[in-house]
């Protein structure tokens, strides 16, 4: 009787031991790949996907200010603002840059849906701003004309 | 290296909202720029920014390369005045600086 109940919770542990190990790994994978990928993509597909958004949606609450022609490509003001509820993180995305992921703000409680930053751009593109919700990506993009590339300085 | 980086911090509350402004004197190369006789400049970029009030995180900003030298942040946290708002950043080069203010 010792014996067995010996061996059952034996294997419990190594079970339980097993599945904490391997959530362990995997969450840590995903947390350092998350961390270290999207700045270095160097192309728009590939910063989405290395940040996690697999689909994201057109949303006429998001808007996106830039200038229509930037006057000095180093510094392009981009501003995002989102109308929706609950946004706990805004992605930035100049798609011909690059390394087209610009930047990620994470909101913490009570921040408002509006960020303002200043960016460069290699050449004439789309700035997208990309909100989360919940597990909802919602974009929206502004294009934007350069004269003088900004990256050569 | 010491005294190069220059942060600067504005916050201002306005109807429970306080609005933080920051700009970081940094030069935020790419990595894709050349000096005189074409050798690439390492980049050297600002990765991380943390601004907490009263020790609280309120923005946790990560950035690329693409962001503008001496870069500039603002936006806006449902505050009120007496508030500590902390900055602290860091970048690619294991340099860091930070700057506090209280909100009027």
């Amino acid at each position: 009787m010792k014996r067995r109940t010996f061996l059952k919770n034996t294997l419990a542990v190594t079970a339980t031991g097993t599945a904490v190990g391997t959530g362990l790994i995997s969450g840590n994978a995903l947390a350092s790949e998350e961390k270290a990928n999207p700045f270095k993509a160097t192309s728009l597909e590939d910063a989405l996907k290395a940040a996690g958004i697999t689909e994201h949606e057109a949303s006429d609450k998001i808007t996106v200010k830039a200038p229509d022609l930037a006057e000095n490509a180093a510094v392009v003001p981009v501003e995002v603002s989102s109308t929706l509820e609950g946004a706990s993180e805004v992605r930035i995305f100049i798609a011909e840059n690059p390394t087209p992921h610009a930047a990620n703000f994470m909101l913490g409680e009570g921040s408002e849906a509006l960020v303002k930053c200043r960016f460069k751009m290699g050449k004439s593109s789309d700035v997208i701003g990309v909100f989360k919700v919940g597990d909802k990506y919602f974009s929206a993009k502004k294009a934007v004309k350069v004269t003088k590339g900004g990256c050569g300085g | 290296m010491a005294k190069k980086f220059k942060t600067r911090l504005k916050v201002k509350e306005k109807g429970g909202k306080v609005n933080v402004k920051a700009i970081v004197s940094h030069p935020m190369l790419t990595g894709l720029t050349k000096d005189k006789k074409g050798n690439k400049i390492p980049e050297h970029f600002i990765q991380e920014v943390i601004v907490t009030a009263n020790d609280k995180v309120v923005m946790t900003a990560n950035w690329g390369p693409a962001v503008s030298k001496d870069p500039y942040i603002s936006f806006d946290y449902a505050g009120k005045s007496g508030d500590l708002v902390k900055l602290a950043w860091t970048d690619n080069q294991e340099n860091t600086g930070e700057a506090e203010k209280k909100v009027k």
